[in-house]
């Protein structure tokens, strides 16, 4: 299962490299809404584009920003929750009651929210999701943390001068490392999702650029007349999707982390 | 524990409170030439400034807006010059219609299909399930809004494509909630009762000699369903998140399309107030799910 779905990835990684090379643009207009045909083999859109190459484009998009909104808000979250597990009081409770408002918002709304206010595009887009994805990780950390931090080994470092940022560093973080890395591979999957979300919505990648959320919006339009559109898109991203989650079980499984948080 | 926990509520309603009130600063620039456009006068500019008191400092701002708020009033839509909470009373009951029937879906497929999975662990029952929640769950509302649409509507004819006209509008977006919902209360529901099928109290329910139907029925699915119960609180608040997808898939005028329009609008007071309403409805979902919890489980809160 976990050989089928890290192939399933590669797949999509190499699509989004080759969309360089591909021309995701170009408009066919004898070929508007076309069903899968030999020079198209998906399919043409409403502007007569291929599909093949507009998914590739797309997979490129959704990629690079669950990967970058990923290694943002995995360092920023494990260092907010090391911070607040390690030293405790005062600034645990502030950074935990700002982690709970984050919370208090239920999934998509608030990256929804940021993106509204923030302007369309692909950099207010990552910015949304940077701002309210990080929580998660800090909430992991810091539980993790304060069960860590009595140990032996933290105690000895302390005795022995070490120096506070070396023992978070040296001493936690290796230890938080496992269940951080299966959080971060579940995370781009919900990432996918989100990026997708909000240019369904029309407030993530704009027009003429090509997205799996604004296909899915496009092609939801041209339902009846051009299904193979919606469908070539949804299984995309269907196929992607799973293939992150069941690598981040497999990941789970290999090494050992219960779900505790 | 009943005292505590409606006491550690308080901050966080601030700070969604808070957050929703500084939203509109976020706004790069100057946000009454955003929401007004490059046409608009300069009277018409001050205009709005003044009605959204943008002239005052913020400490004032704010406490002007969470006055207005302990009234029920949640301003004008610049828009329309609707009362806000007028078009709010408008949608609320269309988006809670369309909730509750996507959580009563959920539960009749969700239970049954995670007793009998856990009640068939390892076997083909077991192996569907969860094939078919792993598969749910990767399917996004406007993933699975569109193909449901195109199976029931467009090839079987069976419901309408989209709108509120008729009574049977609501089946497909509530359907197309509904499943994300199911795939994970079967799987909980299985854990859960995998887990309590281990305990002492059903062993001895078997070693007593009771029919295995009665043991699953009577001992050991009251305490497995206990965590199903908190995901249900959880997962309504996503319900509510997830309607703002569904309802403008399925041009459903409930509070999730308002929250999409009012943006397409940049009419920012109606965005501020449709994110606010379902940030605090989720607060308060799931404070009544924490306490119902304590009331339905007597291990829980008693001792403490």
């Amino acid at each position: 299962m976990s050989k089928a779905a890290l192939v399933i990835l590669l797949f999509w990684v190499a699509a989004a490299m080759a969309a360089a090379w591909l021309t995701p643009d170009i408009i066919h207009l004898d070929f508007i809404l076309c069903s899968p045909n030999h020079a198209h083999w998906l399919g043409n859109d409403d502007l007569g584009r291929d599909i093949l190459a507009r998914l590739c484009a797309g997979a490129r998009v959704s990629l690079t920003v669950a990967a970058t909104v990923t290694l943002v808000t995995f360092s920023v979250g494990t260092s907010v929750g090391l911070v607040a597990g390690y030293f405790g009081g005062w600034l645990d409770r502030l950074l935990m009651n700002i982690t709970d408002v984050f919370l208090a918002f239920p999934g998509i709304l608030l990256a929804i929210a940021f993106a509204a206010v923030l302007g369309y595009g692909v950099n207010n887009l990552i910015l949304a999701l940077c701002l309210t994805s990080w929580v998660g990780y800090a909430r992991l950390t810091r539980a993790q943390t304060l069960a860590l931090r009595g140990r032996q080994h933290v105690l000895a470092a302390q005795v022995l001068g070490a120096s506070t940022p070396r023992i978070l560093l040296h001493h936690l973080f290796p230890l938080l490392l496992a269940p951080l890395l299966v959080e971060a591979t579940f995370s781009i999957a919900s990432l996918i999702i989100a990026e997708a979300s909000l240019s369904f919505l029309g407030l993530g990648i704009q027009a003429p650029s090509a997205s799996w959320g604004a296909m899915l919006r496009d092609g939801t339009r041209y339902l009846l007349v051009a299904p193979h559109y919606v469908l070539a898109v949804g299984v995309s991203l269907m196929s992607l999707v799973l293939a992150v989650n069941m690598l981040g079980d497999a990941l789970r499984d290999r090494l050992d982390v219960r779900n505790e948080c | 524990m009943l005292f505590k926990r409606l006491l550690a509520v308080i901050p966080v309603v601030f700070g969604v409170l808070l957050l929703t009130f500084l939203l509109v600063h976020l706004i790069p620039g100057d946000p009454v030439e955003v929401m007004l456009g490059e046409s608009a006068t300069s009277a018409d500019r001050t205009q709005l400034r003044a009605d959204l008191g943008l002239d005052q400092p913020l400490p004032t701002q704010f406490a002007n807006y969470l006055g207005k708020l302990a009234q029920g009033d949640f301003g004008r839509s610049i828009h329309s010059h609707n009362e806000i909470s007028s078009v709010l009373a408008e949608r609320i009951p269309a988006t809670a219609k369309l909730a509750l029937l996507a959580l009563a879906i959920a539960l009749l497929i969700g239970l049954p299909l995670g007793i009998v999975a856990a009640l068939h662990h390892l076997h083909w029952p077991d192996r569907l399930a969860t094939l078919s929640s792993l598969t749910l769950s990767a399917m996004p509302h406007f993933w699975l809004g569109p193909l449901l649409m195109l199976v029931f509507a467009l090839w079987l004819g069976w419901l309408p494509v989209s709108g509120m006209e008729s009574g049977s509008s609501i089946f497909l977006p509530a359907l197309t909630l509904a499943c994300g919902l199911a795939a994970i209360l079967t799987r909980m529901t299985r854990a859960s009762l995998l887990e309590t099928l281990n305990e002492d109290f059903v062993r001895t329910a078997r070693a007593k000699g009771l029919p295995e139907r009665l043991v699953v029925l009577r001992h050991a699915l009251n305490p497995a369903l206990l965590p199903v119960v908190t995901v249900i609180g959880l997962q309504l608040g996503s319900l509510l998140a997830g309607a703002v997808i569904t309802e403008t898939v399925f041009g459903w005028e409930g509070i999730g399309r308002l929250l999409v329009e009012s943006i397409e609008k940049r009419d920012y007071p109606v965005t501020q107030a449709c994110v606010l309403v379902i940030a605090l409805t989720y607060v308060l979902v799931n404070l009544l799910t924490d306490l119902a919890y304590g009331q339905l489980d007597p291990r829980v809160g008693r001792g403490k």
